[in-house]
């Protein structure tokens, strides 16, 4: 579904340009759900940007569902595949419009048909019913804000959802409602998934593999699987796997197999 | 009523869109200054509006037996001019062209702002040097002797007063509108749209205007005050609405030459300006409070 | 006798809908101990820290029975003398050093004046006294982070350079209003330890707020759970997996984990009775 080849991002004038991700690459196959993991600053949602043309200063090849992707140039195509739900949705519904207006204009630019009927019919998806539909972005708490921004990833049916930190900025009680949400419709509408988030458990609840990034580079890549069973070799991905099971340990008791090597200092 | 405009879960885009107005109404209601300006300037309307009936006399009879009257003279309230006109009336009938101008310079100047800010706010590189370098010409000029440039070149007119100073006032607003757009340009909600696929065009007219035009709004009401000024400035000079016409710049003009003995000749309709330039301030403050997007006229 | 002792706290206020009760009657108190307040946005947690310092601005009303600091009644201070409180005896770190420190003062210009704010002493010895406390706050080169400008140092060495500046009038108490949000995973733990070995040497009152469970449990001797403006439960950090509280037992379970998968995480469900009684 994705193929990111040798990706090199980078900001700024060429006399100081800040290389944000080095030689990046991996792939996702259809219907899986790949989790990028780091610290801010790793280069992590630079990538996703990159893909989406949102960071237009890169090189490589990023092929999306076997068609090569252009630097400055992506059709109509690209966007009916390819969605991002950004991290905070407190900034990404725009402050003046309603969700209805939000839901409508995006689902005209996809060019969908009968709009009136898919607007409810995507607030009931995403588990907002009808009442929230002329409803303002400041009448929404954060959660509600967050299920508007996947409705509108939604909207115009894309394959690949890019989810760049999607429950970082929500309570907890909500994060959960939110991945549930997420899983089950990845489950329903066959969604192949990148999920960036600096939160270890947050990605090995969601995803199947993953990537570790530092400082722009990829520095291992491994299965959840094989991250529960301990068998991270890299050591930045160590001192992470031990500062989120060390936060870990309050929950029920189990899980001792990951020896808590705690305050990462 | 009001269970229904504030209504948490409005069920129609009517019903939303009118609750958002009413909540914006009851936040600028909580302004007490404001809403005395507002006051004035719907005053000022309905005198505009109103004119030849509330009007005691016709602003152009003159009655040369009647001249220089004081304030208080029975059938002349604010007293007569040297001509012997009312000067009430001449107030009066005077609102229409303060509005009248006002108005045209209102749609004129922030919207020109509105459209060049933007466009090279959103453009960036080669369209944002361009426009903003011709922005900083017209800044460079005073903007006064900017108008006068225009007006001497215009010939002298209301309608020409009206273009030279929308001439001189769009460049704050473009910066201005730049300044939000530059801020805007990099959120979330705009890559968000973008990644719908929506054009330049749309994503500035849709969705940028929507978030600058209040600031502007408000600008333009603080801003109000300096246009009138400027207007009655070249109505002074001689450059702006011509001598019979009741422009309240040009009475203060005329009433000049008797400043000493017959003060209130150019002192009311310098109080009249004083007024509504006030009133336009006052508006400005308490719009300020109801459009800032951050509170969102909802708490 | 303990350091802060509040009694029916509440914070409510007035808005076109009527009042809204951020706080609605909390009591608790505080000794030389490490006290967590933990949950969700909008619980109040950190309507209480700001209400003790009286930080809250009308329309904010701020009304408890009983609200003292050793012993002395807050409430009957004037502002002026609310001044002195501030920063000299509670002090209180923010979620974003970005916002707390001045971009346009150096490092350590700011933690002087902190310091010579509250003690009539020379600038030389504020100076001497801003590099110890840097070094206590375990930067490794102080003489040069006093020049620095906040833009120029990290986020967790904004964070350790604020509570350095908040340390060094050597306040009784600290609040620490979600002091490491801002910081990425392995340097919040190290600011939190930090942080911990300060407060527990200099024999002070710690009130931590977070909306993170385990941190507090971690770096907390007691925990306060709040929820819609009430406290919920209160136990001990390290038993807090023995949380009996629905409420806490929810949040607890919604966390995902990395060693236990599961499909489907728990979703708290909310219980209205949760807002209405005490615990």
């Amino acid at each position: 579904m994705l193929d990111v080849d040798g990706l090199n991002v980078w900001f700024g004038a060429p006399a100081n340009r800040v290389n944000a991700v080095q030689r990046a690459s991996f792939y996702v196959e259809t219907g899986e759900s790949f989790g990028l993991v780091g610290e801010s600053g790793s280069g992590k949602s630079t990538i996703l940007r990159a893909i989406t043309g949102l960071a237009p200063d890169w090189s490589g090849r990023v092929d999306v569902d076997g068609r090569t992707i252009y630097r400055d140039r992506r059709d109509r195509d690209f966007y009916k595949t390819v969605q991002m739900v950004f991290q905070d949705p407190y900034a990404s519904l725009h402050p003046r419009h309603s969700v209805d207006r939000v839901l409508s204009e995006t689902l005209k630019l996809h060019g969908m048909d009968r709009i009136e009927w898919r607007v409810p019919k995507l607030l009931d998806d995403v588990g907002l019913g009808a009442k929230f539909r002329f409803r303002y972005p400041h009448q929404l708490s954060g959660g509600q804000r967050q299920r508007v921004a996947i409705a509108r990833a939604l909207a115009g049916e894309p394959r690949l959802l890019l989810l760049d930190e999607p429950t970082s900025a929500l309570d907890v009680s909500v994060q959960a409602e939110i991945l549930n949400l997420l899983a089950d419709l990845r489950a329903e509408r066959g969604l192949t998934y990148v999920m960036v988030s600096h939160d270890l458990a947050v990605v090995g609840h969601l995803c199947q593999r993953l990537a570790v990034m530092q400082s722009g580079r990829i520095v291992e890549m491994l299965e959840v699987e094989q991250l529960r069973r301990g068998e991270a070799e890299h050591a930045y991905t160590r001192s992470l796997l031990a500062a989120s099971v060390a936060g870990g340990r309050t929950g029920t008791e189990g899980g001792a197999e990951l020896s808590p090597a705690a305050t990462g200092s | 009523m009001r269970e229904w405009l504030l209504s948490d879960s409005p069920a129609s885009r009517r019903q939303a869109r009118l609750g958002r107005l009413y909540a914006g109404w009851l936040t600028f209601r909580e302004n007490t200054l404001a809403m005395v300006g507002l006051g004035i300037l719907v005053a000022l309307l309905l005198c505009a509006a109103l004119a030849p009936w509330i009007a005691p006399h016709d602003p152009y009879a003159q009655d040369l037996a009647m001249r220089l009257k004081p304030l208080g003279t029975p059938g002349h309230l604010l007293g007569t001019d040297s001509l012997g006109r009312d000067i009430l009336s001449r107030l009066i009938f005077g609102s229409r062209i303060t509005l009248y101008i006002v108005t045209l310079v209102a749609l004129i100047a922030p919207v020109a702002g509105l459209l060049v800010g933007t466009v090279a706010g959103y453009a960036g590189g080669a369209w944002d040097a361009v426009l903003m370098r011709i922005t900083d010409i017209f800044l460079a000029f005073p903007r006064l002797v900017l108008a006068l440039a225009f007006v001497a070149a215009l010939g002298a007119g209301i309608e020409n007063a009206v273009l030279a100073i929308s001439l001189t006032a769009w460049p704050p607003y473009a910066r201005l509108a730049r300044a939000e757009t530059l801020t805007i340009r990099n959120s979330d909600f705009i890559s968000a749209i973008r990644l719908q696929g929506a054009g330049p065009v749309q994503i500035i007219t849709q969705h940028i205007w929507p978030l600058c035009l209040s600031s502007l709004i408000v600008r333009v009401t603080l801003d109000m005050a300096g246009i009138i000024l400027a207007a009655a400035g070249l109505g002074f000079l001689g450059l702006g609405a011509q001598p019979p016409s009741p422009e309240w710049g040009a009475m203060i003009s005329e009433g000049r030459r008797f400043i000493l003995d017959h003060w209130w000749v150019a002192t009311v309709p310098g109080l009249a300006i004083f007024t509504v330039s006030l009133a336009f301030n006052l508006l400005g403050d308490g719009l300020r409070d109801v459009l800032d997007p951050k509170t969102g006229g909802s708490q | 006798m303990s350091l802060l002792d509040v009694e029916n706290l509440r914070v409510s206020f007035d808005t076109r809908q009527g009042v809204v009760e951020a706080v609605r009657g909390i009591s608790f108190t505080l000794g030389q101990e490490r006290l967590g307040i933990v949950g969700e946005s909008g619980s109040g947690k950190s309507m209480t820290g700001r209400a003790i310092l009286r930080l809250i601005r009308p329309p904010g009303r701020v009304e408890a029975d009983r609200m003292a600091l050793e012993g002395e009644e807050l409430q009957s201070l004037s502002e002026r003398q609310m001044r002195k409180v501030r920063g000299r005896r509670i002090s209180m770190v923010m979620q974003d050093p970005k916002f707390s420190l001045n971009p346009v003062m150096t490092v350590g210009e700011q933690i002087m004046e902190a310091y010579l704010l509250h003690a009539r002493d020379s600038r030389r010895a504020a100076r001497r006294k801003a590099l110890e406390m840097l070094e206590a706050v375990a930067i490794r080169d102080p003489e040069r982070v006093m020049k620095a400008y906040p833009h120029e140092v990290s986020g967790g060495m904004g964070q350790r350079i604020m509570i350095a500046m908040m340390l060094i009038p050597d306040p009784r108490i600290l609040i620490a209003d979600e002091p490491t949000s801002a910081l990425d995973v392995s340097v919040q733990r190290r600011v939190l330890s930090i942080m911990d070995t300060l407060v527990r040497e200099r024999g002070m009152g710690l009130i931590f707020i977070s909306h993170d469970l385990n941190l507090v449990s971690e770096f907390c001797d007691r925990v306060l759970i709040m929820y819609a403006g009430r406290i919920v439960e209160t136990c001990e950090a390290a038993r807090l997996h023995e949380a009996r509280h629905p409420y806490t037992r929810g949040l607890l379970n919604s966390l995902p984990r990395l060693d236990q998968p599961q499909d489907r995480l728990e979703v708290l469900a909310r219980d209205p009775a949760w807002a209405g009684g005490d615990a």
